[in-house]
């Protein structure tokens, strides 16, 4: 720990001395040097090694580290300790794939290196020269690692480090990624498949169109990606669209949801503009007609391009924001935090994420007040319409807030609606960064901000959005690895290994099993979440999720008298009575969204909040928050040893577990009256108990790392911190008696 | 909260404090209550049903008037009636639906002032400048008889009665209270549950009446092996006479807490024999260290300053085995004008697109994170190093009870409880002198007044930073602290008038005169407790200082913002819940087992093994 001695700034960087040169280490542990291999996935290949490697205790300033063996392979960056593991490694929260000390090849974000002193980031042109004395990598789950290179032999020092250059950075193609040579068994129970609906099948959309009691056309036409490379396999349209082949499917309104009112939500992609501008008009009026036509004759549009950030702002945002947590060592953190707000503003993330919300909620607003259709659109219609229409989804509809109905709206409109998931990330670390942008953590994050206001609403945790925000970079899973279906089919088509037997098949992120075992997997259930009381206990079957759409707001408030019967009377005039507005109104000043959102959330916050009904959030300045748990979970200066929200979660799910158990021994004792055994599935029941004597850190499940001791925290460079250069700072404490009467 | 509904929306409407809005009605500050269907747990109030006025004993109506309109920053212009009694303000409109109203104590105001001169309308506006960080605004007829006073006139009479020559509501107010709470804290009793006296430290009655210290209590714990006479010496040389006396000690390291004024050392470097041979006598009674923590919470120039003026710090020339640190917290002056500065950016309105920045240049966190970083370096040292500290500002009444109260806390479970932080207030905050009468400026007009400031507020921020940091360490709730804010301002009840004990006790005899807050708290605990609350006797608590970790109090510093309006901790209602759930499945299981007991007596042959081995005994740790 720090000396307390003086009051002021430690603010010189620790540099590290060795102590121990790298032959008496040797000495010192002679005997199985480069026996220890990691635990390989099946399929899994080593490409390269080190020992020795000293990699930097990441919380502690003094610069101290431990020895062991770094290795890179098709899947991963490891390093293996030489120390003897320790007992403590029964985690209860342990993924099964890669553990603290393995950074996916796909998860790397940036390698530095250290030269004399510098730190450079490492291109592929400084790969050949010569190897740094000190690596850090940076990851895209903000962890950091730091690893000195000096120990080992110069050739395997720099075979290690071009290797992992290379393979970390190098622009690959998609077939070098691990998941093609994956041969992990698929789980034998499919659980996952049962509940989670994939949105693959003409049978997925007939469902999800009478639960939500839609009255749309289901097209088969693409089936074989005929139509369109960019259009999902299947998909649903509004039922008056007859010419589907004009513009290759551009343009075309998809539907998204539907309103129990019948207006409805759909998203579509710019029609290509042609030389004749009326040609593109006509075909547009075309199109709103058609959307028009679902419920009403009334349809707002809104241009997502125009009134929000592109991806490439967003992009930016991010690159400045996630800097804030990649944190190499205390005096930094220190730094970093004197000008913590005004440095998190500047970044406009959290704008980002308010201006989504609030389009969002601009949405809810015209399908569950004015019951108008809307329609969004954007130029290719799957990112920012993605991210729009699935939080509309999210507030309108409680089956989204279950765990199996988010994960089948990430199918919905993300997977099967073709999220360029591959460019997006970057899997393949090309060089055009024109095209990379953290869309769908940008959504993940507008989801946290509305579980973490109103958290009973929703089954699923914070830490199962946290584990879905990393699963994204662990290229195991196929849900995240394409840019289309058609891109999916054709890849997994082409890379069988053995064509003959059917395409390959990678597991999906919804296999949760591939990743955590079953207890582990409780950690994504939300303690708080506040179950539907059902009156009829025998609907409760999981994969029929039955929809509690006239539960979700039949409110006196919002509801406009129906007008259909003026409207049917004048048909033949629908051009005249289409109310076709535009959106697009808080353009330029998303500071002051105009007074009837404001309206529309505040008669909404009068009312009694339903769990169950309409959700919406809050959005002024103090309401939307850092998404803790992502983003300090790696930072050891901020844990809170025996607090933080993990306290009371876990406290709330040994209180649930014993009323289960308590509920379990009544329906033991009930087994007379078997037939009123409740039999659904318990899946949100295992709850595990904890040791309740240890005390978990506030990065609990994330990072367990032994935490060096029980010690406060101290910070350096207070005073930097604050220089009060008022002339009050220099007045006396006790005012003199000058009392002036106003 | 500004708006309070009928009946139905009553839920959702009326949670003016953080919590939930159905919580009694007992003597509270929040302005809400219009509500028919009020709690009755106290016979506070007679019904206080639609057009009856709640009062509380003693409270008289002096005036009213109809045809008041409240520009509500909010919801726009109110029009209603307001009525002036000696102890609140209240406001009602009736037309409108829902029913709208305003009630809050006078002595949370801290300025009322006619603005700009009356209209061609004959309208005048007046602004009423709160202490809990809100501002109102009316507008009213100016009475046509130029004799009668307008009702004001009597409101800034009634709200700063001590300008006016008047009493505090406070030494009107009669309630009677299940529990007394100025019996709360008893000295004796709370050192001798800190194994007090014992060989190293003794009582002494060198201030039995104030003569050493009037800003000090009567009961002061010393090293045994320092005479009073020493005591009296040493008090010339710390400022205000406040010397070095103890204020905890560790029960397992003997390090101890020691708190004080700075030394009078001045520009010519003055040194005072008795004054080191207690600091060295307050080391050799911890046995575990030989060295010796000054915490001088100023930053080490503002210290040095003070050397022009007489005061300064304890050379390290002088105090062998001493080590200085300065803690860098600013002046009362600082943090008055950070509170005012964070009042002008979430009141009325808060400008999202800056927020952040804004509020970052309040420096209201940053200074809270210093006070916390103090206290955690003294937590530190004690714990940790098992090493006694001395911790002192100027006069040691401000900065030092922010810092020593809050160490306390991170290192004593019991300051943890509902009980042991009255105790820790009436202890570090009251006893030993914070001026609570000047920092707040209880019933006076003087707003300007350069010797108020938010140094208690700031303290409870911290606790409440505390309490978000560890949600199952802390036997009370949110709502705790805010009822303490809100009587520290009300003036109804006398725990924090004056600005010693000295006074409190022998000049004012508020003890007599007044009730004390806690016996309104103490008599009905089930408001204020959180039940998350695990009692880990010997936990310490290193809070994490970081601006990462703390966060605006919204609940308090913004609550009257309806947008920004907290809903009901989710999470202590589930807890409840669970709670209830699991208390009715336990008895189930126990009429089960009972009966399954009384079947097996009778049938006992019949049956081979007993339904009852599956029963597993639920723990209760709650």
């Amino acid at each position: 720990m720090l000396s307390l001695g003086s009051g002021g700034a430690k603010s010189t960087k620790p540099s590290f001395v060795s102590y121990v040169t790298p032959e008496e280490i040797k000495s010192e542990k002679d005997p199985p040097k480069q026996e220890k291999h990691p635990d390989l996935l099946p399929g899994e290949v080593e490409f390269c090694s080190a020992n020795p490697i000293l990699k930097y205790t990441q919380d502690d300033l003094s610069q101290r580290g431990v020895f062991g063996t770094l290795f890179c392979t098709n899947f991963r960056v490891t390093f293996i300790s030489d120390e003897k593991p320790q007992e403590k490694t029964d985690k209860t929260f342990k993924n099964k794939l890669y553990g603290e000390n393995d950074i996916p090849l796909m998860c790397v974000d940036h390698i530095y290196g250290v030269y004399d002193e510098k730190r450079k980031l490492i291109t592929g042109g400084l790969v050949k020269n010569k190897y740094p004395s000190k690596m850090i990598i940076h990851c895209k789950d903000l962890r950091v690692f730091q690893f000195s290179l000096t120990f080992s032999k110069e050739e395997d020092a720099k075979k290690i480090f071009q290797g992992i250059a290379h393979h970390c950075l190098e622009e690959k193609s998609l077939k070098c990624v691990f998941a093609f040579s994956y041969m992990g068994t698929p789980s034998p129970e499919m659980q996952w498949k049962q509940e989670t609906v994939m949105f693959d099948s003409p049978e997925d959309w007939t469902q999800e169109m009478k639960r939500t009691k839609a009255n749309c056309r289901l097209v088969t036409e693409n089936e074989n990606f005929e139509l369109s490379q960019r259009l999902p396999k299947y998909f649903v349209i509004p039922l008056t669209i007859g010419d589907l082949f004009s513009y290759q499917g551009k343009g075309l309104p998809i539907w998204c949801w539907s309103h129990y009112s019948g207006c409805a939500l759909f998203k579509a992609s710019f029609p290509p503009v042609t030389q004749e501008d009326g040609d593109f008009q006509k075909h547009l009026d075309t199109m709103i007609n058609a959307v028009a036509h679902n419920h009403l004759y009334s349809v707002k549009t809104e241009d997502l391009s125009e009134s929000l950030p592109n991806i490439q702002d967003i992009q930016q945002s991010y690159n400045k924001f996630k800097q804030f947590f990649l944190i190499e060592n205390s005096t930094d953190f220190w730094l970093s935090d004197v000008k913590w707000f005004s440095s998190l503003e500047s970044s406009g993330w959290l704008d980002i994420i308010r201006q989504c919300l609030q389009k969002a909620v601009e949405v809810v607003e015209c399908l569950e007040k004015d019951n108008t259709n809307v329609l969004i659109t954007e130029e290719e219609g799957t990112d920012l319409c993605c991210v729009i229409s699935s939080l509309a989804q999210i507030m309108l509809d409680p089956y989204y807030r279950t765990l199996m109905g988010f994960q089948s709206l990430v199918q919905k409109e993300w997977v099967a609606g073709c999220h360029a998931f591959l460019d997006r990330c970057n899997h393949l670390h090309q060089k055009d960064k024109e095209y990379h942008s953290p869309v769908f953590l940008l959504f993940l994050e507008c989801v946290w901000q509305l579980v973490h206001q109103h958290s009973p609403a929703f089954q699923f945790s914070e830490t199962y959005l946290t584990v879905l925000s990393d699963s994204v970079h662990v290229p195991v899973f196929s849900t995240f690895l394409f840019n289309s279906s058609h891109h999916r089919e054709s890849v997994m088509k082409a890379e069988s290994p053995l064509a003959q037997s059917g395409p390959l098949s990678c597991p999906t992120v919804w296999d949760w099993s591939v990743q955590f075992d079953s207890k582990a997997q409780n950690f994504f259930f939300n303690p708080l979440y506040l179950e539907k009381v059902k009156h009829d206990r025998a609907v409760r079957k999981p994969h029929k999720p039955k929809h509690q759409r006239n539960l979700s707001l039949p409110s006196t408030a919002f509801k406009t008298p129906p007008k259909k019967g003026f409207f049917k009377d004048e048909t033949d005039s629908l051009k005249k009575m289409l109310r076709v507005k535009r959106l697009s109104r808080w353009r330029g000043s998303p500071d002051a969204p105009t007074a009837t959102t404001r309206e529309f959330f505040e008669s909404w916050q009068h009312r009694p909040l339903d769990y169950h009904g309409l959700l919406l959030p809050c959005l002024d300045g103090p309401a939307v928050h850092i998404w803790m748990q992502r983003y300090l979970r790696w930072i050891p200066e901020v844990y809170i040893l025996g607090g933080g929200s993990v306290a009371v979660m876990t406290k709330l799910m040994e209180l649930l577990s014993q009323v289960q158990d308590l509920k379990r021994v009544l329906e033991q004792r009930d087994s007379s009256q078997a037939a009123k055994l409740d039999h659904r599935p318990y899946f949100q029941h295992r709850l595990l108990s904890f040791d309740s004597s240890g005390r978990l850190s506030s990065s609990f499940p994330f990072a367990y790392t032994c935490y060096r001791s029980f010690k406060p925290i101290i910070p350096t460079g207070l005073m930097q911190s604050l220089m009060v250069t008022d002339s009050l700072a220099s007045q006396e404490d006790e005012a003199s008696s000058v009392v002036s009467f106003v | 909260m500004e708006e309070s509904g009928s009946v139905d929306s009553v839920e959702s409407l009326c949670s003016s404090t953080t919590t939930r809005s159905d919580r009694s009605s007992g003597p509270r500050v929040s302005d809400t209550e219009l509500r028919s269907k009020a709690k009755a747990v106290e016979k506070v109030y007679k019904d206080p049903s639609k057009d009856e006025l709640p009062l509380l004993p003693e409270e008289l109506v002096q005036d009213s008037a109809k045809d008041v309109t409240y520009i509500c920053p909010f919801i726009g212009p109110v029009r209603g009636s307001l009525t002036v009694t000696n102890y609140r303000l209240f406001f009602r409109c009736t037309d409108r639906e829902p029913v709208f109203g305003l009630d809050l104590p006078l002595g949370g105001l801290s300025r009322v002032e006619k603005i700009g001169a009356a209209s061609s309308r004959g309208d005048v506006s007046y602004g009423v400048v709160c202490k809990d960080m809100r501002n109102l605004r009316f507008v009213h007829k100016e009475p046509e008889n130029s004799l009668k006073k307008s009702v004001f006139e009597v409101l800034m009479k009634f709200a700063f009665p001590v300008s006016n020559n008047m009493s505090l509501f406070a030494f009107e107010y009669k309630q009677v209270f299940p529990e007394n709470g100025w019996k709360v804290y008893d000295p004796l009793a709370e050192y001798k549950r800190q194994g007090l006296p014992n060989e190293s430290w003794r009582i002494s009655k060198v201030n039995d009446h104030y003569e050493l210290c009037d800003s000090y209590p009567a009961t002061l714990f010393v090293p045994v092996t320092i005479t009073d006479e020493e005591l009296r010496r040493v008090s010339s040389f710390r400022a205000k006479g406040r010397i070095p006396v103890l204020s905890w000690i560790h029960p397992e390291s003997q390090a101890a807490v020691v708190r004080a004024s700075q030394t009078m050392v001045g520009q010519n470097g003055r040194r005072c024999k008795e004054d080191e041979k207690l600091l060295q006598a307050i080391m050799d009674a911890n046995a575990q260290s030989h060295k010796l923590f000054i915490f001088d919470a100023r930053p080490s120039v503002n210290a040095a300053a003070n050397k022009m003026k007489g005061g300064g710090f304890e050379s390290e020339d002088a105090y062998q085995n001493a080590e200085l640190v300065f803690l860098d917290i600013h002046n009362i002056h600082v943090m008055r004008e950070s509170l005012r500065k964070l009042k002008d950016v979430v009141y009325p309105n808060i400008e999202e697109s800056h927020w952040l920045s804004n509020l970052e240049s309040t420096h209201w966190l940053e200074h809270i994170k210093l006070i916390l970083a103090g206290a955690l370096r003294i937590a530190d040292k004690v714990e940790s190093g098992k090493t006694s500290v001395v911790v002192h500002c100027s006069d040691g009444w401000d900065r030092t009870p922010q810092l020593t109260s809050l160490a306390l806390i991170m290192l004593d479970s019991h300051y943890r409880t509902i009980r042991g932080f009255q105790i820790l207030l009436e202890k570090e905050w009251l006893s030993f002198g914070h001026r609570f009468q000047q920092r707040v400026g209880h019933g006076d007009k003087n707003h300007t007044d350069a010797d108020r400031s938010p140094i208690f507020l700031q303290f409870i921020d911290c606790v409440w930073q505390m309490t978000r940091q560890f949600p199952a360490a802390f036997e009370f709730n949110e709502y705790f602290l805010i009822t303490i804010l809100d009587h520290l301002y009300s003036c109804l009840f006398g725990t924090f008038l004056c600005n010693s004990e000295q006074q409190r006790l022998k000049e004012v005899r508020v003890r007599m005169r007044t009730v004390s807050l806690w016996s309104f708290v103490n008599s009905q605990l089930e408001e204020f407790v959180n039940p998350l609350y695990v009692h880990y006797p010997s936990h310490v608590l290193f809070p994490t200082v970081g601006i990462r970790h703390l966060q605006l109090w919204v609940s308090y510093y913004i609550r009257w913002n309806p947008r920004m309006r907290p809903q009901v901790h989710p999470v202590h209602q589930r807890y409840k819940e669970l709670l209830a759930k699991r208390a009715e499945l336990q008895k189930r299981v126990e009429e089960l087992q009972r009966e399954a007991a009384n079947r097996m007596a009778s049938s006992s042959s019949e049956r081979a093994g007993s339904p009852t081995r599956s029963i597993t005994p639920v723990q209760t740790f709650v």
